[in-house]
């Protein structure tokens, strides 16, 4: 799988298919910091970025030369450059014990690996405002639980494989619960409706 | 203003959607057959930005609380208020007349633009209503009003020779398929199949997704993909290899692979779909 390969998705867009979450941030970051003509939308994901471009304005191949260019900068720039979010979390999940018993650690160490990194969103999905938060410690990258909740509060704060994220508002959830902000993080009558947004650095603060 | 009588099976709010939220998990939204939804709004005058009312197999009856301009697009449904009424046609109607949309002969979503436009608060830029998220106007209930806006950029168009492309025939000639980014993930003969079979839109199908049901799209891959960024129109397949194409109020990300993509625009995409009444069988081409 080389970097930065270009997928079909219809006459209006392409999947950009990257190999690391670094190189996801690096692409949306380049691909939308200037207002690149041409460019109607990015939009990140796990591992693939989609463009929405406009083929009058814009070719497949001038494209592609932007890909490329944007995969071979370095996504440490974006990390140091990007806006810091602080969340103050309290560690009361539902899931908290379990998850200190499946890592083998306690309680206090959990919460010290979770709130001890500075994250990046990487994207969001699932629903408005959810933000996909990368640079979660291996060891608490758990599977999702095999049934998920009908109901999660808003504001859990949750593990779910490599990321972390906070529910903006109540609803079924599959995730790994540590605690809860009373932040918060989705509202769309706010000039900036999402907290969240991609790019954003977030440090979870114990409380 | 407009008051509510019956709202049928389902009516919203629509407009051309949600621009510039996708990278924050809000999904595009807007009318499901954008090219009815435009021509409602051109029959009477109105501004592109302006909302109208997408019905879902007919049965809506409003009142009209003042003097208004209105038409109808889309799935064709025997209308009445001053009498029999013509379809894509502007029809200026005096103060207290009800509309009442019958069952539709044709296709599944009609459109009711209303000179001025429907007058919703806009979220995040638009008037569109998201079944998936909520965000947007509530869905029509019985006794709710709404208001008029002014959205108008010209007059009435009264040309008789204004319709729209027979939903139909599109379906019946075959729906536009062009390849998707997962296409690799899918044995070759799921290609064949996808644009060979007959494929039976399923009940459960709405502005979220297209569920058909046929042969089986058999994946030459196991495995999962992590979360992709979604665009309507992208089809997705699931384990149980029966294809959903993705509507206006999909997520912004999913998992499953995507095998092909039916293009927004032209008589023979994502809006011919938007007519396909469940249990009615469709088919797919490459262009």
């Amino acid at each position: 799988m080389s970097a930065g390969r270009l997928l079909p998705y219809g006459d209006r867009a392409v999947l950009i298919e990257l190999s690391a979450a670094e190189e996801v941030i690096a692409v949306r970051d380049g691909l939308s910091r200037p207002a690149l003509a041409g460019i109607v939308a990015v939009v990140p994901a796990a591992r693939t970025v989609l463009v929405e471009f406009d083929p009058a304005i814009l070719s497949r191949e001038a494209l592609s030369e932007l890909v490329q260019t944007a995969v071979a900068t370095p996504a440490p720039n974006v990390i140091m450059t990007s806006d810091l979010v602080t969340l103050p979390v309290y560690y009361d999940g539902a899931d908290l014990a379990e998850i200190a018993a499946w890592v083998g650690e306690s309680v206090e160490a959990v919460i010290a690996l979770h709130s001890e990194p500075d994250y990046i969103v990487q994207f969001c999905g699932f629903s408005p405002g959810f933000g996909y938060l990368t640079g979660l410690d291996p060891r608490l990258q758990l599977p999702r639980l095999d049934s998920p909740r009908p109901s999660v509060p808003a504001g859990s704060v949750a593990v779910a494989g490599e990321f972390t994220g906070v529910y903006p508002r109540s609803s079924p959830g599959g995730w790994r619960l540590l605690g809860h902000t009373d932040a918060t993080v989705f509202d769309p009558g706010r000039p900036q409706p999402a907290t969240l947004t991609p790019g954003t650095r977030v440090r979870f603060v114990p409380t | 203003m407009i008051e509510v009588l019956q709202p049928g099976l389902l009516a919203t709010v629509q407009d051309l959607g949600r621009v510039g939220y996708v990278d924050i998990g809000v999904g595009r939204s807007g009318a499901a057959d954008l090219a009815a939804h435009r021509l409602a709004n051109r029959l009477v005058g109105n501004q592109e930005t302006a909302a109208t009312l997408e019905i879902t197999l007919g049965g809506l009856s409003l009142r009209l609380r003042h003097a208004a301009t209105i038409a109808c697009t889309g799935a064709w449904c025997h209308l009445t208020g001053a009498g029999a009424m013509d379809w894509h046609r502007a029809l200026s109607l005096p103060a207290g007349t009800t509309v009442r949309l019958g069952w539709p002969i044709v296709g599944l979503r009609s459109y009711l633009a209303i000179r001025g436009g429907v007058a919703a608060t806009p979220v995040l830029g638009s008037r569109s209503t998201d079944t998936l998220s909520g965000l947007g106007p509530p869905v029509l209930t019985s006794g709710m009003v709404l208001d008029v806006g002014h959205l108008i950029a010209g007059d009435p168009v009264d040309d008789p020779s204004v319709g729209l492309p027979d939903p139909a025939r599109a379906l019946s000639r075959g729906l536009i398929v062009l390849p998707g980014p997962r296409l690799d993930w899918f044995t070759d003969q799921a290609w064949d199949q996808l644009v060979g079979a007959n494929w039976a839109v399923q009940a459960t199908s709405n502005r979220i997704g297209y569920r058909l049901s046929g042969p089986p799209l058999e994946r030459s891959r196991s495995g999962e993909l992590p979360s992709e960024p979604t665009l309507p129109g992208a089809i997705q397949v699931p384990p149980d290899g029966q294809p959903i194409v993705l509507g206006p109020d999909a997520p912004v990300t999913g998992g499953y692979p995507v095998i092909g993509i039916v293009p927004r625009s032209g008589p023979d995409g994502l809006d011919a779909l938007a007519q396909a009444r469940p249990g009615r069988t469709l088919r797919f081409r490459g262009r």
